[in-house]
């Protein structure tokens, strides 16, 4: 690899913008990047706390802190948009999409700064518009899947939910930039010899998570065009009276919305690639393999969308067919796994902060990847669907998958961003908090589910107080974490140590760790060339 | 045999739920949740016994799965830490390993599949059912109507905390049940009304949308004369959790019976018709009863 900081003993070359021109007016990949996971930090505050109020409303049987359903409906449906659009994607791929992806790639920057510019801002307006819809009128309260007839403004007056559905579609746009950016980018601004088969994986995760939102977002935003229209207008796609028909919906939203799972997992799959190489100081095994996984988990994820839809009256067959279709992709997902297990096989690992995190992420994702072959069963679900077994298993690929990914993310790279290590020991109470909290929190909705309890109630039979209460314990458990979290990254600006290029040895191969941290200004002076 | 076994427990977890309420309805309450329970609801009829034999096959598979996944992760953090093992390889292919983490899951899925299929096929329509019943979802009460027997219907709402009597179960008590006779194919025909509602009833494994502008099938057979619990399962607005359902299985004997005063009690809900045309009910209960 070569040695691209060298160039930078000039300071000329790191002149810096003025506040406003450099955060606000911002053309800088680092810098967006910087912004995006401050947001994302931001809006989490948000989103986990409405998850506290629900968990603290669920300890116990009765209605405790919640004026009615639809407040908890609204507080519902925020939490599952605020943490999807608002947290795990601007975390994983507007924060250490752009801080990584041009600089493993050997690229001075995005392809399109400007474009990046509001990639990010477009995501201000959208969350203040969903934040602000639960102080409006009842709140969204149709849950995140805004199914009609219940979204439509008959069931939902007021304006809130239209806030919501515009939320989404800036929201929306602001992917669709972000996605033909990093399209452009990746296929065009690769440093000499840096071939596809010799991309980092984090690159080629965020190659095929970017044509994921491109393909996917635009039938999210044509249906939420329809429900808008609806609501507003007049027209009747959605309502069976005008010769609509809700089921409609629920086909567009779950074409948008299953290639949106993978879009938040796969840049996690990506960076839990690159702690575990490094960790265990080995390449990473079966690279093709793993690369063309993602590629295959991308494909299939495209056509398996109406497994949400197993009890909506699809035909047997159909379901036949979305139930063979779904229990494909438990395939690439097994060669991951048991790629980064190999990866580890003959290794010498350490086990810093972002090696628990991705060992963690390892095997709570598997657990919420077998989870998902029970509910690909079409014939388990009819009687799991929209059960807490759905909320557990989701939780743990996501709240425990995507979540660990970023927080693998954030200890691995943090001195590379900041130019300050984190203390080591403050990042390990984080880890074995985080894992015993949100352990605690999902594993007996598990049960729950078993039992029948539907998701999105605010109150159920006593019978299931007990499973409950032992949620709602790990749910302040996972809290205190968060919170704790905070203090570690306090601890890490204010008594860090200074970041070395190369922190973490000669496992830690891609480029990044070639630059200073944090890198320059404008990281690359001249290309760097790739053996 | 590991089915016999999740059976015993089931009835393990029925008995303590038995003995707990002392007080209970006069009535067996079959199919409710179960504290600290943690499978699935005991079975109540052949639906959910096919949904359970299959489950535990899943549940064994998926088990060993993360077991073994656990295993590797332990002795690679074991064996291959740097105190251990200073000096890393640099292996990174194996052809051969790979395909076979490629070709025994899908051996795996295959197990799981073929029998998934038979599942689904079985569950999807009754073949020969003894009585229709109609279900629709309405906010925030469930409305059932019986076309065989004249096609009354009524409305099932739930009773509030303040008004239960002693043993009734809070948010799963309604004032009237839905009835049918033991050991009768039930066809559950689902229609919606206003929005999306799910007809969900874990112990009988039944579940299906209530859908505007739609009309759709499925069925149930509860086995045993007792009381099976459900709740609305899609989210429909602010009374969403508090929409349960209760199906009353009967003997064929007591669903005559029920039949005859339900006509009367609900007779401003019947069509009006010629006499006569309804004698049909009669056939359908000696079916149920030939059936048990």
């Amino acid at each position: 690899m070569a040695h691209a900081a060298d160039a930078h003993g000039h300071d000329h070359h790191d002149h810096k913008p003025g506040f406003v021109a450099r955060w606000l007016f911002s053309t800088n990949h680092k810098d967006i990047g910087t912004l995006y996971i401050i947001f994302s930090l931001i809006a989490a505050i948000v989103g986990i706390g409405l998850s506290l109020l629900m968990r603290i409303e669920l300890m116990t049987p009765g209605m405790q802190i919640f004026a009615d359903g639809q407040m908890w409906n609204a507080y519902v449906s925020a939490h599952g948009l605020i943490m999807v659009f608002f947290v795990i994607m601007p975390a994983l791929i507007g924060g250490f999409g752009n801080w990584f992806v041009p600089i493993m790639i050997g690229a001075p920057d995005m392809a399109f700064p400007r474009l990046n510019n509001i990639s990010f801002w477009l995501l201000v307006p959208a969350f203040a518009l969903l934040g602000g819809s639960l102080f409006v009128g009842g709140g969204p309260g149709a849950g995140w899947t805004i199914y009609p007839p219940l979204s439509d403004a008959e069931y939902q007056s007021g304006p809130a939910m239209d806030m919501a559905l515009f939320a989404l579609h800036l929201a929306g746009a602001s992917s669709i930039l972000g996605a033909a950016n990093f399209i452009t980018t990746i296929f065009n601004m690769r440093a000499p010899g840096m071939t596809l088969h010799k991309m980092p994986l984090f690159v080629w995760s965020m190659l095929v998570t970017a044509f994921l939102l491109l393909l996917a977002v635009p039938v999210l935003g044509g249906a939420i065009t329809m429900l808008i229209t609806d609501r507003n207008f007049g027209t009747a796609f959605f309502d069976p009276a005008g010769g609509g028909d809700p089921v409609l919906f629920q086909h567009l939203f779950w074409f948008f919305g299953h290639p949106e799972v993978y879009i938040m997992i796969l840049p996690a799959f990506g960076i839990v690639s690159h702690v575990v190489s490094t960790f265990s100081r080995k390449p990473v095994f079966g690279y093709l393999g793993m690369a063309y996984a993602m590629v295959a988990i991308g494909v299939v994820g495209f056509v398996v969308w109406a497994h949400h839809m197993f009890t909506s009256g699809i035909s047997v067959d159909t379901r036949a067919y979305f139930m063979a279709a779904t229990m494909v992709i438990a395939v690439p997902t097994g060669v991951k796994i048991f790629s980064w297990i190999a990866t580890m096989w003959g290794g010498s690992m350490r086990f810093d902060t972002p090696m628990l995190f991705a060992i963690g992420f390892i095997f709570l994702f598997t657990v919420g990847g077998v989870t998902g072959v029970v509910l690909a069963n079409a014939g388990i679900t009819q009687i799991l669907h929209n059960t807490y077994y759905v909320v557990a298993h989701f939780h743990y690929v996501l709240s425990l998958g995507a979540v660990f990914g970023i927080y693998a993310g954030i200890y691995y790279w943090i001195g590379k961003m900041s130019g300050r290590q984190y203390p080591e020991k403050l990042g390990q109470i984080h880890f074995w908090m985080t894992f015993v909290g949100v352990n605690l929190t999902f594993f007996p909705m598990h049960f729950l589910g078993n039992q029948g309890m539907p998701r999105r109630y605010p109150d159920y039979p006593d019978a299931l107080a007990g499973w409950n209460l032992v949620a709602s314990i790990g749910s302040y458990i996972s809290v205190a974490s968060f919170v704790f979290f905070f203090f570690v990254l306090w601890a890490t600006f204010r008594r860090g140590t200074v970041a070395v290029s190369n922190p973490w040895g000669d496992g830690a191969t891609t480029l990044e760790w070639q630059v200073s941290s944090p890198p320059p200004f404008h990281t690359f002076d001249e290309l760097p060339r790739i053996r | 045999m590991i089915g016999r076994i999740g059976r015993v427990l089931g009835l393990a977890a029925l008995a303590a739920m038995l003995a707990m309420g002392g007080a209970m309805a006069s009535e067996t309450s079959l199919g409710a949740p179960v504290p600290w329970a943690m499978g699935l609801q005991p079975s109540g009829g052949p639906v959910k016994d096919a949904i359970h034999s299959f489950n535990t096959l899943v549940l064994w598979i998926i088990i060993a799965i993360t077991i073994f996944v656990a295993l590797l992760l332990v002795y690679c953090i074991w064996r291959f830490n740097a105190a251990r093992n200073p000096v890393p390889s640099r292996v990174s292919h194996n052809t051969p390993l790979e395909i076979a983490w490629t070709v025994i899951p899908v051996l795996l899925l295959l197990v799981i599949a073929i029998p998934s299929f038979r599942l689904i096929y079985y569950q999807d329509r009754a073949r020969d059912a003894d009585i229709t019943i109609n279900v629709t979802g309405r906010q925030w009460y469930w409305n059932y109507a019986f076309p065989d027997h004249g096609n009354f219907n009524f409305d099932s709402r739930p009773i509030p905390e303040e008004e239960l009597q002693p043993g009734q179960l809070r948010n799963l008590q309604v004032d009237e049940p839905l009835v049918i006779p033991a050991g009768a194919t039930v066809r559950v025909i689902t229609q919606g009304a206003d929005v999306i509602h799910s007809f969900f009833v874990p112990s009988l494994g039944v579940q299906k949308y209530t859908i505007p502008g739609r009309i759709m099938e499925t069925w149930m057979r509860a086995d045993q004369p007792g009381v099976y619990y459900g709740q609305c399962n899609q989210i429909c607005g602010v009374n969403h959790w508090f929409m349960p359902i209760m199906v009353r299985a009967v003997t064929p004997a007591e669903f005559e019976q029920w039949v005859g005063q339900a006509r009367q009690r609900f007779a401003h809900t019947m069509p009006q018709q010629p006499a006569g045309v309804a004698s049909a009910s009669g056939d359908t209960i000696h079916i149920a009863a030939a059936r048990q």
